[in-house]
């Protein structure tokens, strides 16, 4: 792949409704093929809205989205990218491998090769044994790696993650920022991954995009220069400590509206943003 | 503990309460000298539902299948509406009010309306009355099912650039079964109420619910409660059919499976 950007956003803003509540403003944004670039920043300032805009989920209200080199829509189209939200969303009715195997039935993969994908992302994702299980049968660690694999059942050039582990306890979530670099480098995809957790964002990053809310914008961008391939030693680097302290002062300097803000506004904007 | 050992432990003081009833009815009949009219004895009830049979099973069946067969017609119809009620936002803001209104109201009391329009003595009326019954259960329950999906489980569907009749297919309608199938066992009581009620205003001699009115009327009382006896067994056995379904098709899910291993 050249190296022309995987995603690329100018100028973009989405407004939501008439009323004109502002999720995310001037937005100019490339990631480059391989990199894992976090965005970061407090509820409302518009993180997932840009995930999906970029996704073509949500329509921005004006800029220029690029995914893949062509229109956010034709990406989608083309199946360009892979999606992981914070719920595993794993279809119930299906088990673990046919919950994989979904996305390639869509694209009218035959059996044969659907069969050896799916024992292949069980592999990837390390739950031989657990093919033939319903989703209600696994740990939500678990389901939310059967939910990864899924997004790249397909080999998609990009992995959009929408809080993945979000909803995961502490040790759990470190375990699975371990593997999810693992993955990374095995399947050399690129990936836009969305964290409220500073140091999740540190940890998996080259690049970490920090943004401030109402309305949503790009305050920083810091760059991690930790050296890969990372594991649990890298959170006991000073140099980690050093990229997590400078990231939460740029939280701070963009966020500073934050704490002035009546409880209830916030919840509105979040509510609008997860719509 | 063995299966079987499991499944008794389950079973048996549900068990142990039926043979008490059972033997608390009995003994209360015959020590209290009760009239026959007013509650027969278990015993002579069995007695006559053996001893009349061919007559009962006749007139079992007959309203069965008027209550099956608006079962079919109220289930698929409603099933039908709340596909297209489900699709638009504006059908579904108009509609549905009024489909969970219909679940407030005594939609049996138009069955002498019905016979009316569609002919006392034929299985139409009872049918219709039967059908309108079953039909908003189903709508409102298989709305409920086609609409409350999760809304990132469309999302995923999106960004796999499936269309809206993939979706239904894929997501909608599997995600949607436990929904329908609640739907379909409050139909089956409700088209067995139908039936039988439609036949006390009126219908086919030899139809269950004329001949419990008949037999009430010559004070054949034995005759009666076998009847209405006859009536709740079809009646358990067309739900537990139902359910039977569901578990069939739903194993996957975890109502049906019993809880998380955790």
């Amino acid at each position: 792949m050249s190296n022309q950007a995987v995603v690329s956003l100018r100028n973009v803003t989405k407004s939501f409704g008439s009323g004109g509540v502002t999720a995310v403003q001037s937005i100019d944004l490339d990631v480059r093929p391989g990199k894992f670039v976090s965005l970061i920043g407090p509820s409302g300032c518009g993180k997932s809205t840009l995930l999906r805009i970029v996704g073509d989920l949500v329509e921005p209200t004006s800029g220029e989205v690029v995914v893949n080199g062509k229109s956010a829509r034709q990406a989608r189209l083309d199946r360009d990218y892979g999606i992981v939200f914070q719920d595993a969303v794993l279809y119930d009715w299906r088990t673990v491998a046919k919950n994989i195997a979904m996305p390639l039935e869509l694209m009218g993969w035959d059996r044969a090769r659907r069969a050896e994908r799916v024992r292949e992302m069980i592999g990837l994702v390390e739950l031989e044994g657990f093919a033939e299980h319903h989703p209600w049968q696994l740990s939500g660690g678990m389901q939310q790696r059967v939910s990864i694999a899924r997004a790249l059942s397909f080999d998609p050039a990009l992995l959009l993650m929408d809080e993945p582990f979000g909803a995961l306890d502490e040790m759990t979530r470190e375990r699975l920022n371990g593997e999810l670099l693992r993955i990374w480098e095995a399947s050399g995809s690129t990936i836009v991954f969305v964290t409220h957790s500073i140091s999740e964002a540190v940890f998996l990053s080259s690049r970490v995009v920090v943004m401030s809310p109402r309305p949503g914008r790009i305050a920083a961008t810091v760059e991690v220069d930790l050296p890969q391939p990372r594991n649990a030693d890298t959170r006991e680097e000073p140099r980690f400590f050093e990229l997590v302290t400078e990231v939460r002062d740029r939280l701070r300097e963009g966020g500073l509206d934050e704490d002035r803000t009546a409880p209830g506004e916030g919840e509105l904007v979040r509510t609008e943003e997860s719509s | 503990m063995s299966r079987a050992g499991l499944l008794a432990r389950e079973w048996l003081p549900a068990l142990v309460v039926f043979v008490l009833g059972i033997l608390v009815w009995e003994g209360a009949v015959r020590g209290f000298d009760i009239q026959n009219f007013l509650l027969p004895a278990p015993s002579s009830i069995v007695e006559t539902l053996w001893s009349d049979r061919g007559e009962l099973w006749s007139a079992a069946f007959f309203t069965f299948r008027e209550a099956l067969g608006g079962f079919a017609i109220g289930c698929s119809l409603g099933f039908l509406a709340a596909v297209v009620v489900a699709r638009w936002r504006l059908l579904r803001a108009a509609v549905m009010p009024y489909a969970i209104a219909a679940g407030a109201i005594p939609i049996i009391a138009f069955a002498p309306i019905t016979n009316n329009w569609f002919g006392v003595t034929g299985m139409t009326s009872k049918m219709v009355i039967a059908a309108v019954l079953c039909f908003f259960p189903m709508l409102v329950n298989t709305m409920r099912g086609l609409t409350s999906v999760n809304p990132s489980a469309i999302e995923l569907m999106r960004s796999y650039a499936a269309n809206e009749m993939t979706v239904f297919r894929r997501v909608r309608l599997p995600s949607s079964l436990p929904y329908v199938f609640s739907g379909l066992k409050v139909a089956t009581v409700l088209a067995m109420i139908g039936a039988i009620v439609g036949d006390y205003f009126g219908g086919a001699p030899g139809a269950l619910g004329v001949e419990i009115r008949r037999w009430v009327g010559i004070f054949a009382f034995d005759q009666a409660w076998a009847a209405i006896v006859l009536a709740s067994v079809l009646g358990i056995a067309f739900y537990g059919s139902v359910a039977l379904v569901e578990r069939l098709t739903m194993g996957w899910h975890p109502s049906v499976r019993g809880a998380r291993p955790e």
